[in-house]
C-alpha cells in the first residue's frame, strides 16, 4: 500500500512536514523534526529508486484521475535519480545546519528556516517528479520562492540586494517558462507531457511551437544560470547563509537542468530540438564560453564563496555541453555530472560554512595558514578541490572523462581539447587556495581558528568521501545516468 | 605467497606506512622506525615478485572498473618489476638518509614530510605495477599530488612559486595532453590494456598514431622533455632527500617509464620502427640531452647543475624508446635502473655537503675533500656512474644504448651519446676533482675530518656501492629486461 503511494508521498511528507515546523516553534524542536523528515524523505527516494529500477516507469494518478484528465506523478529512472541525490543532498545539508545556523541565523528566526527548506525541498522533488506541466511550474515557483526568502536570510546586509537581484531574474525565467507552457497549452489542449509529447510530434511545422520552445529554452537557462544569464547567481550564493548556499549550489540549478532535459528530450523529442532548432549549435558554444569565462572570473575572487559560486556557473557549462552533444555518451556525461558535481559543490560549500563558523570570514586573505589550525575541514575542501579539477580517483575525473569521449566521439576532438584545458583554469582557482590554506603563515583570524564541531565536519566528510567513492565506483551513477540517457534518447 | 596477494600488499603497505605516520607523529623516533619497518617490508614483498617475472610469469590483480569496461588493474612485466624494485628499495636508503637530514637540519613539520613521502611511494608502486594506461595515469597523478606538500616543504615565498611552477607544468601537460591520448587510444582501440606488441597496429592510420605519440611524449610531462622541462629545476627547492629521490628516482622515472611503456606496449616498437613515425622524438630527446648539458655547465648552484644533469639523462632513455628497437629498448630501462642509482647517490652527497657545511655553490666547494673525504669519493663513483664509465652501472645502459643508435643507423645519435659523455665529464668531475686537489678557499682553516652525520653518509655510500654492484650485475638486469625486446 505505502509501496503504490510512494510517488506522492515523497511530496506530501515534506509539504505537511513545512508548517508543523512553524507551529513547533522552537528552534531545536523544528530542527529536530525536519531532520527526521528530510531522512525519511530520503529514505523514500531510494524505495523509488530500486522500484523503479525493477519495474520500469511508474505512473501515480493523483486523486484516481486518470491521465490526461488529472495530474500525473511519472517517475521514470531520470526522476528517480535526482529525486534520489536532491533528496540525499537535502538530508545531509540540514542535519549540518543546527551548529552552522547557531552563528548566522537569530534563534528565534530558525523555525521559518526549517519551513522554507522544507517548502524549497518540496518543490524541487516536485519538479522532478511531475508528469504535468502547469504543475511542473507550481512547483517551480514553490522552490523558487522559497529560495528567495532562504537566501535573504544571510547575515549581510547585502543578502536582501541579492535575494531581490533573483527575485527578479528569477521571476523573469519564470515567467517566460509560463508563456511557453501556455503556448503549448493552446496548441495542443494538454498539460500532460506523455500526451502532449505525442500530439506536438503529430502536428508539425507551426510557428507557436517555434516560439514556445524559444521562450522556454531562455527561460529555463535562466533558471539554470547558463552563461550569459548567470548574473543573479554569484551574489546569491555568495550572501546566502552557507547551508542555503550548499543546498541551493546542489540542488537548484541541477533540477532546472532536468527541467531543460524534459522539454528537450520527452516533450519537444531530439528531431525538433536538434534538428529543426539546433539547439546544439546555442548550447554547446554557450556551454563553452560559459566554462571558460566564469573560470577566469573564479581565478580572481577574493571571496572564496564567490569564486565557487563562479566555478558553479563554469559547472553548469559542463553539464550542458554534455547534453549539447545529443548522444548516449555525452547526456550520460551530463546527467553524471549532475549528480557528481552536487556532491563536489554541496561538500565544498559545507566546508567554506565551516571555515566562515570559525573565521568568521570567507576572504582569502583571512584563510593564510587554515590548513594547519583546521585540517579535516581544509583537507575535504582540497579533496572536494581537486574533484572540481577532474583529477582521477574523483567523481570528477568521470564526468570529464565521458564528455571528452563524447566529443572525440563525435570527431569534435577541439571540444575535447577544450575541456581539458578549462580543467586548469580549475586548477588555478582551487589551487591558489590550498596553497595559502596551507603553506602561508596564519591571519590573525586562522591563529585562533580551530577545528570546526564535528557536527559539521562529519556531514561535510560524507559528501567529500562520496565524491571518492563515486569516483571509483561508478556503477551506480554511470549505470543510472547511461540508462536515463538511453532512455531519453528513445535508444534501445 | 601469491602475485595478487603481493601485489595487494605492495600497494597498501606505502598507504599503511602514511597512516602509521600520521597516527604516530608525536613520537618522531617510532614514527621513522615504523617508516623504516614498512619500507623494508615493502622492498621484500616487491623482490618476492621477481623470480616469478623472471621465469616469464605475469602476476596481475584487478580492483574494480572505474569506468565500464576499464579497470583499475595492475600487471608486473619486467619493465614494472625492475621500476618497482629501484623505487622500494631506494626508499629504505632514502628514509635513513632523511631522518639524518632533516634532524640535522632541525625541518619543521616532519609528519607531514614523512606521509607525503609515502604517498608518493604508494603512487610510484602503483604506476610500476599498473596493468593498464588508465591505472598508469591514476598514480601517475597521485605522484604529481602528492609530491607537491613536499616540494613547497620550507613555505616561503620561493619554495610556493617553485612548487607551483611544478604542479602547474606537471597538471597542464598530463591533464592537457596526456589525457587527451588516454581517452583517444581508448576511442580507437577500445581498450587500453598493456599488451606485448602494442594495441594500436592497423587501428588507426600514421598520421593519427604520429599525433599519439606526440601527445604521449610531451603529455608525459615527469620526463622533462625540452620545453617542458622547466619545473624540474624548479622543484630543486625542496628539502634535498626529495630531491633525491623523488627528482631523481620516483618522479622523473615515473615519467620516462610512462613513456617507455606507452612505446612497448601501447604502440609496439615494430610498429613505430616500420612506420619510421618516431624519428622527429629521437632528435628531441637528442637535443634535450645535450642543451640540458650545455646548461648544466653554466650553473654553480650544485643541486641546479644535478637538476640539468637528470634533464640531460632523462633523455637517455626517451631515447632509447624512440630508437623502437631492442638494444635501444633494453638500454633505455636498463638506465631507469642505472640512472636512479648514480644521481641519487649524487644528490645525497650534495645534501650532506649541505648539511656539514651550509655549501650549495660549486665554486665554494674547493678542498672539500678535505674535510669530507667519503662523501666526496662517493661523488666521484656517482659521477663515474653517471658518465657511463666502467666499472660503473652506467656505462652498460649507455653502451646499449649508442649500440641501438647504430642500429637504426642514426650516427647523428650516436656522436650526440659521445658527445653527451663528454660533457658530463666536464660537469660533472671538476666537482671531485677540486675537492680533492684545489686548496680550500681562504680563511676556511677547517682541519680534520668533519662529516655529515652517519645517517647522511651511510645511505650515500651504500647507493655508491650500488653503481659498481651495478656494472657486475648487470646481465641478470638484461635478462629481466630481455621479453621486452620480443613481441
Amino acid at each position: 500500500m505505502i509501496e503504490y503511494h510512494l510517488p506522492i508521498l515523497q511530496i506530501l511528507v515534506p509539504l505537511v512536514a513545512a508548517p508543523i515546523c512553524v507551529l513547533l516553534r522552537r528552534a531545536a524542536l523544528a530542527q529536530g523534526f525536519s531532520i527526521a523528515v528530510c531522512w525519511t524523505t530520503f529514505a523514500m527516494s531510494i524505495a523509488l529508486l530500486l522500484r523503479v529500477a525493477e519495474v520500469g516507469t511508474i505512473s501515480y494518478d493523483l486523486g484516481g484521475w486518470p491521465a490526461p484528465w488529472g495530474i500525473v506523478y511519472r517517475v521514470d529512472l531520470l526522476s528517480a535519480f535526482i529525486l534520489l541525490f536532491v533528496s540525499g543532498i537535502g538530508a545531509i545539508v540540514i542535519t549540518y545546519a543546527p551548529r552552522s545556523l547557531a552563528s548566522e541565523i537569530p534563534r528565534e528566526k530558525r523555525y521559518l528556516f526549517c519551513t522554507t527548506y522544507l517548502l524549497c525541498l518540496t518543490g524541487l522533488l516536485g519538479i522532478a517528479i511531475t508528469g504535468d506541466l502547469f504543475n511542473l511550474f507550481v512547483f517551480l515557483e514553490i522552490s523558487s520562492l522559497s529560495s528567495y526568502a532562504l537566501i535573504s536570510l544571510g547575515k549581510s546586509r547585502r543578502a536582501l540586494p541579492a535575494a531581490f537581484q533573483y527575485l527578479v531574474m528569477g521571476t523573469i525565467g519564470a515567467t517566460f517558462i509560463l508563456i511557453g507552457i501556455g503556448l503549448m497549452y493552446m496548441l495542443t489542449g494538454t498539460l500532460n507531457m506523455a500526451d502532449m509529447a505525442v500530439r506536438i510530434r503529430a502536428e508539425e511545422g507551426l510557428r507557436a511551437a517555434l516560439v514556445a520552445f524559444a521562450f522556454l529554452s531562455v527561460g529555463i537557462s535562466l533558471k539554470m544560470a547558463l552563461f550569459p544569464l548567470h548574473a543573479w547567481l554569484p551574489n546569491a550564493y555568495a550572501y546566502a547563509p552557507s547551508v542555503v548556499t550548499a543546498f541551493l549550489a546542489a540542488t537548484a540549478t541541477k533540477v532546472s537542468v532536468y527541467i531543460l532535459l524534459r522539454f528537450v528530450f520527452t516533450v519537444f523529442g531530439v528531431e525538433f530540438a536538434f534538428e529543426d532548432m539546433s539547439l546544439d549549435a546555442v548550447l554547446g558554444p554557450l556551454a563553452l564560453a560559459g566554462i571558460f569565462v566564469a573560470s577566469t572570473v573564479a581565478i580572481f575572487q577574493r571571496d572564496i564563496k564567490r569564486m565557487l559560486a563562479y566555478s558553479s556557473v563554469a559547472q553548469i557549462g559542463y553539464i550542458v555541453l554534455g547534453i549539447s552533444f545529443a548522444s548516449v555518451t555525452g547526456l550520460t556525461g551530463g546527467i553524471v555530472h549532475l549528480f557528481n558535481h552536487a556532491m563536489i559543490k554541496g561538500g565544498l560549500f559545507m566546508a567554506m560554512g565551516c571555515i566562515a563558523l570559525r573565521l568568521g570570514s570567507v576572504e582569502i586573505d583571512d584563510m593564510r595558514g587554515v590548513g594547519r589550525r583546521m585540517p579535516l575541514t581544509m583537507s575535504a575542501w582540497a579533496l572536494g578541490g581537486l574533484g572540481l579539477i577532474g583529477m582521477p580517483v574523483t567523481v570528477g575525473f568521470v564526468s570529464k572523462w565521458y564528455l571528452i569521449s563524447a566529443a572525440l566521439e563525435i570527431g569534435w576532438w577541439p571540444v575535447a581539447v577544450l575541456v581539458l584545458l578549462s580543467s586548469l583554469l580549475a586548477l588555478v582557482y582551487v589551487w591558489r587556495v590550498v596553497e595559502v590554506a596551507y603553506f602561508q603563515q596564519p591571519s590573525e583570524r586562522a591563529a585562533e581558528a580551530r577545528e570546526a564541531p564535528l557536527a559539521m565536519l562529519i556531514p561535510t566528510w560524507v559528501l567529500i568521501g562520496a565524491t571518492v567513492v563515486f569516483g571509483l565506483w561508478t556503477s551506480l551513477s554511470v549505470g543510472v545516468a547511461r540508462r536515463a540517457a538511453q532512455l531519453l534518447l528513445g535508444a534501445p | 605467497m601469491s602475485g595478487a596477494t603481493a601485489i595487494g600488499l605492495a600497494l597498501a603497505l606505502p598507504l599503511v606506512a602514511a597512516l602509521v605516520t600520521v597516527v604516530l607523529g608525536r613520537w618522531p623516533n617510532v614514527r621513522e622506525s615504523a617508516t623504516l619497518i614498512v619500507a623494508g617490508a615493502l622492498f621484500l614483498v616487491v623482490l618476492s615478485l621477481l623470480p616469478g617475472v623472471m621465469a616469464g610469469e605475469r602476476p596481475a590483480l584487478v580492483l574494480f572498473s572505474i569506468l565500464p569496461g576499464l579497470a583499475i588493474a595492475f600487471r608486473v612485466e619486467p619493465l614494472g618489476m625492475l621500476f618497482a624494485m629501484v623505487a622500494s628499495g631506494l626508499w629504505i636508503v632514502t628514509t635513513c638518509y632523511s631522518i639524518g637530514y632533516m634532524r640535522a637540519h632541525h625541518e619543521e613539520h616532519q609528519t607531514r614530510y614523512y606521509a607525503c613521502f609515502a604517498v608518493a611511494i604508494f603512487g610510484a608502486v602503483g604506476a610500476a605495477l599498473a596493468g593498464n594506461m588508465l591505472t598508469l595515469f591514476v598514480f601517475y597523478e597521485v605522484l604529481t599530488i602528492s609530491t607537491y606538500p613536499l616540494v613547497a616543504h620550507h613555505g616561503t615565498e620561493k619554495a610556493r612559486a617553485g612548487a607551483r611552477t611544478y604542479l602547474a607544468i606537471l597538471l597542464t601537460t598530463s591533464i592537457g595532453m596526456l589525457l587527451l591520448a588516454v581517452a583517444w587510444t581508448w576511442k580507437i582501440a577500445g581498450t587500453l590494456d598493456f599488451v606485448p606488441g602494442g594495441i594500436l597496429a592497423g587501428k588507426a592510420d600514421d598520421a593519427v598514431i604520429g599525433v599519439l605519440l606526440l601527445l604521449y611524449a610531451f603529455g608525459t610531462g615527469k620526463a622533462a622533455l625540452m620545453p617542458f622541462h622547466r619545473w624540474l629545476p624548479a622543484a630543486m627547492v625542496a628539502p634535498t632527500p626529495v630531491s633525491a629521490l623523488l627528482h631523481a628516482v620516483a618522479v622523473v622515472k615515473a615519467g620516462v617509464f610512462t613513456v617507455m611503456k606507452v612505446v612497448v606496449y601501447i604502440f609496439g616498437i615494430d610498429l613505430l620502427r616500420t612506420t619510421g613515425l618516431s624519428v622527429w622524438l629521437m632528435y628531441v630527446a637528442g637535443a634535450t640531452i645535450l642543451i640540458a648539458s650545455l646548461i648544466a655547465m653554466t650553473k654553480d648552484n650544485l643541486k641546479a647543475r644535478l637538476a640539468y644533469s637528470t634533464i640531460s639523462q632523462l633523455s637517455y632513455i626517451v631515447l632509447g624508446a624512440a630508437l623502437a628497437n631492442s638494444w635501444g629498448v633494453i638500454g633505455g630501462s636498463m638506465h631507469i635502473a642505472m640512472h636512479a642509482f648514480g644521481k641519487i647517490t649524487l644528490f645525497f652527497c650534495a645534501g650532506a655537503i649541505y648539511v656539514a657545511t651550509h655549501k650549495t655553490e660549486i665554486s665554494d666547494m674547493r678542498g672539500i675533500g678535505r674535510t669530507m673525504p667519503f662523501t666526496t669519493l662517493a661523488f666521484m663513483i656517482g659521477a663515474l656512474s653517471v658518465i657511463g664509465l666502467p666499472p660503473m652501472g652506467g656505462s652498460w645502459s649507455k653502451w646499449y644504448l649508442t649500440l641501438g643508435a647504430v642500429d637504426a643507423d642514426q650516427l647523428v645519435l650516436v656522436a650526440i651519446l659521445m658527445i653527451s659523455s663528454l660533457l658530463n665529464i666536464a660537469y660533472l668531475m671538476p666537482i671531485p676533482v677540486r675537492g680533492f686537489f684545489s686548496a680550500p678557499p681562504e680563511g676556511s682553516e677547517q682541519r680534520g675530518i668533519k662529516e655529515a652525520p652517519l645517517f647522511c653518509v651511510v645511505p650515500l655510500w651504500f647507493t655508491a656501492a650500488g653503481c659498481l654492484v651495478l656494472f657486475f650485475f648487470a646481465d641478470d638486469v638484461y635478462r629481466l629486461l630481455a621479453p621486452l625486446a620480443q613481441p
